[in-house]
C-alpha cells in the first residue's frame, strides 16, 4: 500500500469504483495511477467540497466514493461533511495529504498542517495516518477505514505524508 | 407563476426518478406539494445540490435523475456547472428555482436579477439551456428536458410564496437518506 500502483491495486480489490478530488502533488502519482486505468474515472473537481457532494450523490447512487484532496481542502469541505455525511450518514474514503507537517512547509500550509488532526477530531471524523516505511500501520489504518465506511457510514481520512504518493514529482 | 405553482407543475412530470432538492425553501415546499421516496432533501450544505446529483446521475447513467437547485445554491457552486457540462451525463435534468432571492433567510436579495444564469450553463456547454417565466413554458419545457437527452439547465423564473408557517421536512436524514437510495431498487 505504499506506493501508488500498490494502493490503487488495493482500493479497486476493495470495490471502490468512483474517484474524484482536487490535485495535490503529494498525490500526483496517484492521480496519475488511477487516470491510466481503464476502466477507472477519475473525476476533476473544481472545489473539494463540491467533490464531497460528488461522492455523496455517487455512494446513494450505489458507488463507493474516493476523495483525494490536500489538508488545506478541508477547511472548504467543513460544512459539507458536518451538515451533509455526517448527519445522513454517507461514507466516503477521504485520500488527505498533509502538508506543512512538523511545521516545515510552505508559509500557506503552516497552520494547516499543525491543526488539521484537531479539526478533524473535534467534528466527529476518524482518521489514521499513512507514513511511509510502515506497511503494517499503513495495513491497519486501512481495514480501519474499511470498517467505518462499511459499519459506522461517515467519512474516513487517511492522511498522507510525503514521500508515499508522489512518484515522479518532487 | 410562484416558486409553490413552479414546483407542482414540476412534480407532475416526476414518477420514480430519483431527485435531489437544494436547501431551505426549495426542500421545504417540495415536501409539502408531493413528498416522495426519491426525493433527496438536502437540509444542509447549502450549494451541493448540484454536485449530488451530479455524482448520482453519473453513478447510474441508466436513471434520469433531476436536481432542483435554487440561484443561491447555484450562485454559491457555480463550478460546478462547469463539472456538469464537462462530464456531459445525458441523464442530467438541473432545473434551478429563481427567486431572486434568499427566501428562506428573509429574502435577502440575491444576484440572479442581474446575472442570467441560463447563459451561465450555457457558457459552460449545457446542450440545453432555457429560460421559462410562465407555467405554459415551463410545462413545454418540463417534456423537452424529461424526454430529452441532457445535461439540461431550465431556470424557471418565479415570484416568492414560501409561506414559514408550512412544516419543514419532518423524514431523518437517515430516513431521507434510505428512502432514496431505495428507489435504485
Amino acid at each position: 500500500m505504499l506506493n501508488s500502483k500498490s494502493f490503487a491495486d488495493r482500493l479497486i480489490a476493495e470495490k471502490f469504483d468512483f474517484f474524484t478530488g482536487v490535485p495535490c502533488s503529494l498525490l500526483s502519482g496517484l492521480i496519475s495511477d488511477l487516470e491510466s486505468r481503464p476502466g477507472v474515472n477519475y473525476i476533476p473537481a473544481v472545489r473539494e467540497d463540491a467533490a464531497v457532494g460528488l461522492c455523496a450523490g455517487a455512494y446513494m447512487a450505489g458507488s463507493l466514493p474516493v476523495l483525494l484532496m490536500q489538508n488545506s481542502g478541508l477547511g472548504y469541505s467543513l460544512n459539507a461533511f458536518t451538515s451533509l455525511n455526517l448527519i445522513y450518514n454517507i461514507p466516503v474514503l477521504v485520500v488527505m495529504s498533509w502538508r506543512g507537517f512538523g511545521g516545515k512547509d510552505a508559509p500557506e500550509h503552516i497552520i494547516m498542517g499543525d491543526i488539521n488532526e484537531p479539526l478533524l477530531e473535534t467534528s466527529g471524523m476518524p482518521h489514521a495516518v499513512l507514513e511511509p516505511g510502515d506497511e503494517a500501520g499503513a495495513e491497519a489504518a486501512f481495514q480501519q477505514a474499511l470498517d467505518t465506511i462499511r459499519n459506522k457510514k461517515i467519512p474516513f481520512t487517511l492522511l498522507v505524508k510525503k514521500g508515499l504518493y508522489n512518484e515522479g514529482h518532487h | 407563476m410562484t416558486g409553490t405553482e413552479a414546483l407542482e407543475i414540476v412534480a407532475t412530470f416526476l414518477n420514480n426518478e430519483p431527485v435531489v432538492l437544494a436547501n431551505g425553501y426549495i426542500s421545504r415546499e417540495f415536501f409539502n406539494v408531493q413528498d416522495r421516496e426519491g426525493s433527496f432533501y438536502m437540509i444542509g450544505s447549502m450549494g451541493l445540490a448540484s454536485s449530488i446529483g451530479l455524482g448520482a446521475a453519473l453513478a447510474r447513467p441508466d436513471r434520469k435523475t433531476v436536481i432542483v437547485d435554487g440561484d443561491g445554491n447555484v450562485l454559491m457552486s457555480m463550478g460546478t456547472l462547469a463539472m456538469i457540462a464537462a462530464a456531459r451525463p445525458k441523464n442530467l435534468v438541473h432545473l434551478c428555482i429563481d427567486n431572486e432571492v434568499y427566501e428562506s433567510t428573509g429574502k435577502q436579495r440575491s444576484l440572479s436579477n442581474q446575472i442570467e444564469l441560463e447563459k451561465v450553463a450555457q457558457a459552460n456547454g449545457y446542450p440545453y439551456s432555457r429560460r421559462v417565466e410562465t407555467p405554459d413554458a415551463l410545462k413545454q419545457a418540463m417534456g423537452e428536458v424529461m424526454a430529452g437527452e441532457g445535461p439540461s439547465f431550465l431556470l424557471i423564473k418565479v415570484a416568492p410564496s414560501f409561506d414559514s408557517n408550512r412544516g419543514r421536512v419532518t423524514h431523518t436524514p437517515e430516513e431521507i437518506r434510505d428512502r432514496f437510495m431505495s428507489v435504485y431498487g
